[in-house]
């Protein structure tokens, strides 16, 4: 019974002892295994004879990482200057986007639907799109609608460019109002194809006139980068160099928004400027395996130079810095060369708890290669790295990552493994911490390896996403999280007084 | 000129929110909007709203779909059973422990609730079919996890539209694997939101659960079961103990920590009580047509509601159990009173503004009026007209019902009729936050909760005092703006 003076929520509430005695008699009716089954059951899930018949699998994906195409064309169209993303489908799916978003950002997430049903489903939802575009602007009063599908509609087979166009000739929507598609089949690769996609499609439709003489200006492409100070960051490093740089698309802002008032929209890349992206000089995007697509067009079809990052860890910023060098033909400034002198230095006064230690890793393609790269460079091991929705060329280069490292032969690399997958490794060949995001913690539990949370989603823990992952600065928050973490771990498990207290250091 | 009446306020802000709608759009939002007054015979619902219908296109509506209101509400709390999500991978990846269905068990062993199985569909099972592949993963289920009573095959859009037929692959693996495999053809395109997956969900049930048995429970004429409860939070725990309390004998609790056996004895049970009439009204019907089990509803919101709740259910039972529910009452009264004692005085006349699914805007009403809270705005996500009608027996005063209320029209109507709180989804939480109001999230309990039975109501009256009396409110305005 609850105290007036003390109410407890559940966690206490129901260790009290009435609790347990309605729990006993719930179980009466349950018809649960047996005690002893379970457990022996349970140690069998540790054994290495389960490893082996859970890496049989073919058919059904347990615990996955990885989302669908749609989510990532969200984030690309939240990325513009009030820009509406636009889902062609069922509601349902956008509900649970905004949700997905909401729950990681604890920020609103806008993005309509046209409600398809069952009608759709047989004629088409062309009657949808019309009504819909109409609604969207008439209601939340964007500069452009930004149109991506959900399976529904790819599988019967609706097509965007003639459902636009008739909402245009039709008068739904002026004729000169901009509404940009992409198709975003959620049976095709995972939330970062959807987010190229919706980019490179964006960038064809958008960019009318390819002018030869090239802008001395830099186009930025994040990535589906849930690190919003990351994306401030990639642009200061540009800005320091002297460099007109734009960010393709930039959503830093729309998540991250203010208390006191509420507007739909909050920063973005200007709609004029993704115009005139393809008349920049150069791109270089922050997550070259999450954006093939977009690279490519930007190559072949508006000329321009590309490069492709990972500014990730130590090695990986600095190449983005020699990036930035060589197209500004500037030295590197004063501000760059302390963040990095900083960076190094907190990596040597920390490193000693990171060496030799055992890590596995999983996560976004481009995430995870930055992640390994950063341990290696601290004297980690990387026993295990593991990407869901690993895209071709991942594995090799994984490889070529893990390959840096003196552990090298005890480094695995797992390309479209499940999390599953990677439960039944750590207890076969374990590991000392664990970094991923939330979905982890299920793993900590159950195999008692420490998370460091780092990753999409991040559900369980307030702002992270506030930070940077990326440059020297983010290098910095990568260290952070990591080494707290492992002294957090290391003071856990020498509380017992008499007993464990003596390596309880006040200072370290 | 007086200060204009409540219900005027209400009336205008509904005029004035439809004028922003295309001619088709604003045609049709007007009947799913009204102002709704409790001495009203004259309206069918409460404020003489229509509700399940279509959603207009192209607005941020709140609704899902039928695959989240079978997955994500009714089977997926089942505790020992997978349930497949069947299709591409991303419903399942959303879907997973988003509700807080909490249970006890032994998680990726004799239990699954917050696992994800997928059969992650590519290009290739588009093109091809995936009933194989199913069949494959039912096989590789039952392998790794051994101690698994049962499969569900949740069906996402795709299966449907591609023709894939669940039901003969569930009745093939059924044999194979010697469990139940039992196939939900909740396709996310199907109906108008997530109502009619709840309604396949129900029919699930009846035509693949009740046709086997359960293990033999005895039976003793105060068997009863807690129908429609998902134990957000632990909200059916909560529940159960009060009517353990009060001498019934709770046979089966769906679908929150539920097991397979629980739902197979269901239909033991002398009484069904049914709390989320919206989700499993079907089944409980059913079972009152087939196995001549009676349903009453119950509400378990605040102090009021739960002593008038556990009088009528004891009502269905003898004399002893009525002087048992009695005994409850004296015993919790006195803390109840101490709850009320201690925030009636801080939240007294403070405005609510609710969104929700379910049974949640009506069933809360009267939690909130009990700690002297008034309901301006209440209004369901994929309600239909029963529950329009229940809310006119809930309201004390003109209230703004909004059915299938987007995003537009809640930031509207809450700009109009300024609320002190608005209680409802995470999709909201942070638009009315950011417009500096208190706000609780009235799905899953803003990760607070249980929020059902006298201890719940406590911990509710806590939150909602937390929430709108909370300093942090306060600091929107910086020191350097003109007062």
């Amino acid at each position: 019974m609850q105290n007036p003076q003390k109410i407890v929520i559940g966690k206490d509430l129901f260790l009290q002892p009435e609790y347990d005695e309605t729990f006993k008699n719930k179980k009466a009716f349950e018809d649960m295994p047996e005690v002893q089954k379970v457990k022996e059951i349970a140690e069998w899930t540790k054994s290495k004879e389960y490893c082996d018949l859970n890496f049989k699998r073919e058919a059904i994906t347990i615990n996955q990482a990885k989302a669908c195409q749609p989510l990532g064309a969200v984030m690309v169209a939240l990325g513009f200057e009030n820009t509406m993303p636009y889902v062609h489908g069922s509601h349902g799916c956008v509900a649970y986007f905004r949700t997905y978003f909401t729950r990681h950002f604890k920020e609103p997430t806008p993005c309509v639907s046209d409600s398809m049903t069952e009608d759709a489903a047989v004629f088409g939802g062309i009657n949808n799109m019309k009504q819909g575009l109409q609604n969207c602007k008439a209601l939340y009063e964007p500069e452009m609608i930004a149109v991506s599908t959900t399976c529904m509609a790819e599988v019967i087979g609706d097509d965007l460019n003639a459902f636009v166009d008739g909402a245009k000739t039709e008068g739904y929507l002026p004729e000169d109002y901009p509404v940009v598609f992409a198709h975003t089949p959620s049976f095709v690769g995972s939330h970062l194809t959807g987010y190229d996609n919706m980019l490179s499609e964006t960038l064809k439709q958008l960019c009318k006139t390819i002018s030869k003489d090239k802008k001395e200006r830099l186009n930025i492409v994040p990535g589906f980068e849930t690190y919003l100070g990351g994306i401030d960051e990639e642009r200061e490093l540009a800005e320091a160099f002297g460099i007109d740089a734009v960010v393709i698309p930039d959503h830093g802002e729309q998540w991250n928004t203010g208390a006191g008032e509420y507007k739909m929209f909050a920063g973005g890349t200007p709609i004029e400027e993704i115009k005139g992206a393809c008349n920049a000089k150069a791109i270089v995007t922050m997550q070259p395996f999450t954006t093939p697509k977009t690279l490519k067009i930007c190559k072949n079809k508006f000329k321009q130079q590309t490069f492709e990052a990972r500014p990730i860890g130590l090695s990986g910023s600095d190449e983005l810095v020699m990036f930035l060098k060589e197209f500004s033909g500037k030295d590197v400034p004063e501000s760059i060369k302390r963040d990095r002198a900083r960076l190094v230095d907190a990596m040597q006064d920390s490193y000693s708890y990171v060496h030799d230690k055992k890590f596995a890793i999983y996560g976004d393609p481009d995430f995870a290669l930055g992640l390994a790269a950063f341990v290696i460079e601290m004297g980690g091991e990387v026993t295990h790295l593991l990407c869901n929705n690993a895209p071709e060329g991942w594995a090799e280069a994984a490889r070529a990552v893990l390959d840096r490292s003196p552990a090298k032969d005890s480094s695995r690399v797992w390309a479209g493994k499940d999390l599953w997958h990677l439960r039944s490794l750590l207890f076969t060949e374990p590991v000392d911490y664990l970094i991923g995001n939330s979905y982890g913690k299920e793993l900590e539990r159950d195999t008692g390896v420490p998370l460091i949370r780092i990753g999409f989603p991040i559900f369980d823990r307030h702002h992270l996403h506030r930070y940077s992952i990326v440059g020297y600065k983010g290098g910095l928050n990568l260290l952070n999280w990591i080494v707290n973490k492992i002294l957090d771990t290391i003071d856990s498990q020498t509380k017992e007084i008499a007993k464990t207290d003596f390596s309880y250091d006040l200072v370290r | 000129m007086g200060p204009e009446s409540l219900e005027s306020i209400q009336k205008s802000a509904l005029e004035d929110i439809l004028k922003k709608y295309p001619e088709k759009a604003q045609k049709d939002r007007a009947k799913h909007l009204g102002v709704g007054l409790p001495a009203d015979e004259s309206q069918k619902t409460c404020g003489g709203v229509q509700s399940n219908k279509k959603t207009v296109p192209g607005v941020m509506s709140q609704r899902g779909c039928a695959y989240a209101g079978s997955k994500g509400v009714v089977w997926g709390p089942v505790k020992d059973m997978v349930h497949i999500s069947h299709g591409p991978v991303g419903c399942s990846q959303y879907s997973r422990s988003g509700r807080r269905n909490y249970y006890i068990g032994s998680t990726g062993v004799d239990t699954f609730v917050t696992m994800n199985f997928t059969t992650d569909f590519q290009e290739r099972d588009i093109v091809f079919g995936g009933d194989k592949k199913l069949t494959k993963a039912i096989e590789e289920i039952n392998e790794l996890f051994p101690l698994v009573k049962g499969v569900s095959v949740q069906s996402e859009c795709p299966i449907g539209l591609i023709g894939d037929d669940i039901q003969a692959t569930a009745k093939k693996t059924t044999a194979l694997i010697n469990k139940p495999v039992i196939p939900v053809s909740c396709e996310g395109f199907r109906g108008v939101s997530q109502s009619l997956g709840h309604h396949i969900a129900n029919d699930a049930i009846r035509d693949h659960v009740f046709t086997s048995k359960g293990s033999d429970v005895g039976s003793t004429p105060y068997d009863v079961a807690i129908i429609g409860d998902y134990n957000i939070g632990g909200d059916a725990w909560a529940s159960r103990i009060l009517l353990e309390e009060m001498g019934l004998r709770v046979i089966a609790q769906w679908s929150g920590d539920a097991t397979l056996n629980e739902l197979r004895n269901g239909p033991k049970a002398k009484l069904n009580l049914l709390h989320c009439y919206r989700s499993m009204n079907y089944v409980s019907r059913h079972m009152e047509q087939e196995f001549n089990i009676p349903w009453i509803e119950y509400n378990f919101f605040g102090p009021s509601k739960t002593y008038e709740s556990l009088r009528k259910i004891a009502s269905q039972f003898d004399q002893g159990v009525q002087d048992n529910a009695e005994k409850v009452i004296a015993k919790y009264k006195p803390v109840m009173d101490a709850v009320l004692d201690k925030y009636k005085p801080r939240l007294e006349g403070k405005k609510v503004m609710l969104y929700v699914g379910g049974l949640r805007p009506r069933h809360v009403i009267g939690a909130y009026e009990d700690l002297g809270m008034e309901i301006i705005g209440t209004g369901y996500e994929f309600a239909h007209n029963d529950d329009y009608s229940r809310t006119t027996h809930e309201i004390q005063r003109s209230t703004v019902i909004y059915d299938d209320a987007n995003e537009y029209e809640l930031e509207a109507f809450c700009k109009r009729i300024k609320p002190d709180i608005v209680a409802a989804g995470v999709k909201e939480k942070y638009t009315f936050q950011k417009m500096g109001l208190p706000f609780r999230q009235m799905h899953s309990w803003d990760y607070s909760g249980p929020y059902h039975g006298f201890d719940g109501f406590a911990i509710f009256a806590r939150d909602m005092d937390m929430a709108i009396n909370s300093p942090v409110w306060g600091h929107n305005k910086a020191p350097w703006d003109a007062a």
